[in-house]
């Protein structure tokens, strides 16, 4: 048989199991519809972590270290700190900013600029902002680096202020696992539905696989047309379940978008992106296709002609 | 074409269907196998399409021992069979030229050739005209001339039916009868299982009587 009769003769059965299904929909879908209520939980949690991680990918990232030096301190002093910490081989750079250029940073930024002139003189210190270089950037590197810092003459206050953005960051690696383990249930759940569905299916079309392997189908003959409409469950189920997806988005998004304003930000929802999308059909459609599989060989096997 | 060879056959239940059955059938007979219902006429032919497996006792067909077709062969040996049935066994979803159709699809043989002994099939039948309708929108008869047609759609050389008849009234008894003379008489090996004994009168072919499991009139071409 040449390769074009043989996807023909397969496209003629892919299209003949649509029809089928075309011909009786509601319990087609019905399945469709439990596919998707499975696969939109984890896929819902999923687009809000990649939101999570897209509103927090511009927080100040990394081990920086702010070091607050005593007041007063010379420039000098200043500078001469700033080159003793780079000399250290587990410091990438230090940044310096003096109280002059904090006191007008602080003046643009916080709207308390009448305030500030009330003041005689600069009530903030010198800062180094010392950044660990990629090998000592762990919570036990910026550990020890506060650590040494703290005790050299002239400093005040060290402070690693960006513990928490290191926190949430774990905390979303752990949603991400929970999401990972729930689809994983859920994706057996998957399996178990199409599976008894085709099974169902098998049941009401056995005299038919009876007449078919009496006149001399093989098991994988009988097998494609249930395999084919497996395709087709975890496809319906994938597009509902992004159907659904969609609506939950939008129907956030306006909340959100209040939420973010009230911090101040711009912060919009993302939806599901393009890629996440087609994955999340092609995995419908695999695991949809198993579980038609696991049922399909295992039931068509067991019938035959009395 | 078909040799028996001291065929027991005990199924699951404890009935011993088949007790000690010898006989051959050359390549180009048409024999008829009566005896009442449960006297074993069905289970030869159950043997003969690897339905069911002897118990004991060997069962030859063309020169093939059934003992060493694994299941993996049986569909391949199917295809070589035409297989006829009391109650049509028609898919009732697909049109007449698809259920015709079917063995063909089945062996993967090319749509165009397909179309072309389907057509042959149903000609052979007189269904032509029907090609496109449903199997429920024939009249039995014409239900059992669609068995007819796909049985024989793949050229076999053996056909094997069981009560071809049995639902039909007389008339149409006797047509469907002559049909598988033609097929005979163009040199397929015709085997029939039927108690009808007025119809069998009416055609020179050799017949086998059954009764509990045995042979009970052996014939000369017994072994």
């Amino acid at each position: 048989m040449s390769p074009r009769a043989w996807a023909g003769r397969h496209a003629q059965t892919l299209v003949g199991s649509l029809g089928r299904i075309v011909r009786q929909p509601l319990g087609a879908l019905m399945t469709m519809a439990v596919i998707a209520v499975a696969l939109v939980l984890p896929l819902f949690l999923e687009v809000m972590l990649e939101n999570a991680r897209a509103a927090t990918a511009n927080l100040p990232q990394g081990f920086d270290v702010s070091v607050y030096l005593q007041k007063p301190t010379p420039s000098a002093r200043t500078r001469a700190l700033a080159e003793q910490l780079r000399a250290r081989s587990d410091v990438a750079s230090v940044h310096v900013v003096t109280a002059d250029e904090a006191l007008d940073e602080f003046r643009r930024s916080s709207g308390f600029g009448q305030a500030l002139d009330a003041l005689s003189d600069n009530p903030l210190p010198d800062t180094l902002i010392v950044t660990p270089t990629p090998a000592a950037s762990t919570p036990e590197g910026s550990q020890r680096l506060q650590q040494v810092i703290a005790a050299l003459p002239d400093v005040e206050t060290v402070q690693a202020d960006n513990e928490w953005v290191q926190r949430l960051s774990a905390l979303l690696d752990l949603l991400r696992r929970v999401i990972e383990l729930i689809g994983g249930l859920l994706g057996l759940g998957v399996l178990a539905v199409v599976g008894n569905t085709i099974r169902l299916d098998i049941m009401n079309r056995r005299s038919e696989i009876e007449v078919m392997k009496l006149v001399g189908a093989t098991d994988s003959f009988a097998r494609r047309p249930f395999l084919y409409s497996g395709i087709w469950y975890g496809l319906g189920g994938g597009a509902m379940s992004l159907i659904a997806v969609a609506v939950a988005i939008h129907l956030v998004s306006g909340p959100v978008a209040h939420l973010a304003s009230l911090y101040g930000s711009s912060f919009k929802l993302m939806g599901v992106r393009l890629k996440l999308g087609i994955g999340v059909l092609a995995l419908a459609v695999d695991l949809s296709w198993l579980g038609s599989w696991l049922a399909a060989t295992r039931h068509i096997h067991e019938i035959e002609p009395t | 074409m078909i040799r028996f060879d001291q065929v027991h056959k005990r199924y699951a239940n404890g009935r011993e269907a088949l007790s000690g059955v010898s006989f051959s059938i050359e390549t180009g007979e048409m024999v008829f196998l009566t005896g009442h219902s449960g006297a074993g006429k069905s289970t030869i032919l159950k043997l003969i399409a690897l339905i069911e497996r002897p118990s004991r006792g060997q069962v030859v067909i063309g020169n093939q021992n059934t003992a060493g077709i694994q299941a993996r062969g049986i569909p391949e040996f199917r295809r070589r069979l035409g297989v006829v049935f009391q109650d049509h066994k028609l898919l009732h979803d697909r049109p007449i030229a698809e259920n015709v159709g079917l063995p063909l699809i089945i062996a993967d043989v090319s749509r165009r050739e397909i179309d072309k002994r389907v057509r042959a099939a149903l000609d052979q039948v007189g269904l032509l005209g029907k090609a496109n309708c449903l199997p429920l929108e024939l009249s039995t008869g014409e239900q059992q001339r669609v068995g007819i047609a796909r049985a024989v759609v793949g050229k076999p050389q053996l056909l094997i039916a069981d009560e071809p008849t049995g639902n039909l009234d007389p008339d149409l008894a006797l047509e469907v009868m002559r049909l598988f003379k033609r097929f005979n008489e163009v040199g397929v090996t015709v085997v029939i299982a039927t108690h009808d004994l007025h119809l069998i009168d009416r055609f020179d072919a050799r017949t086998m009587s059954f009764r509990e499991g045995r042979v009970l009139v052996p014939d000369a071409q017994t072994p």
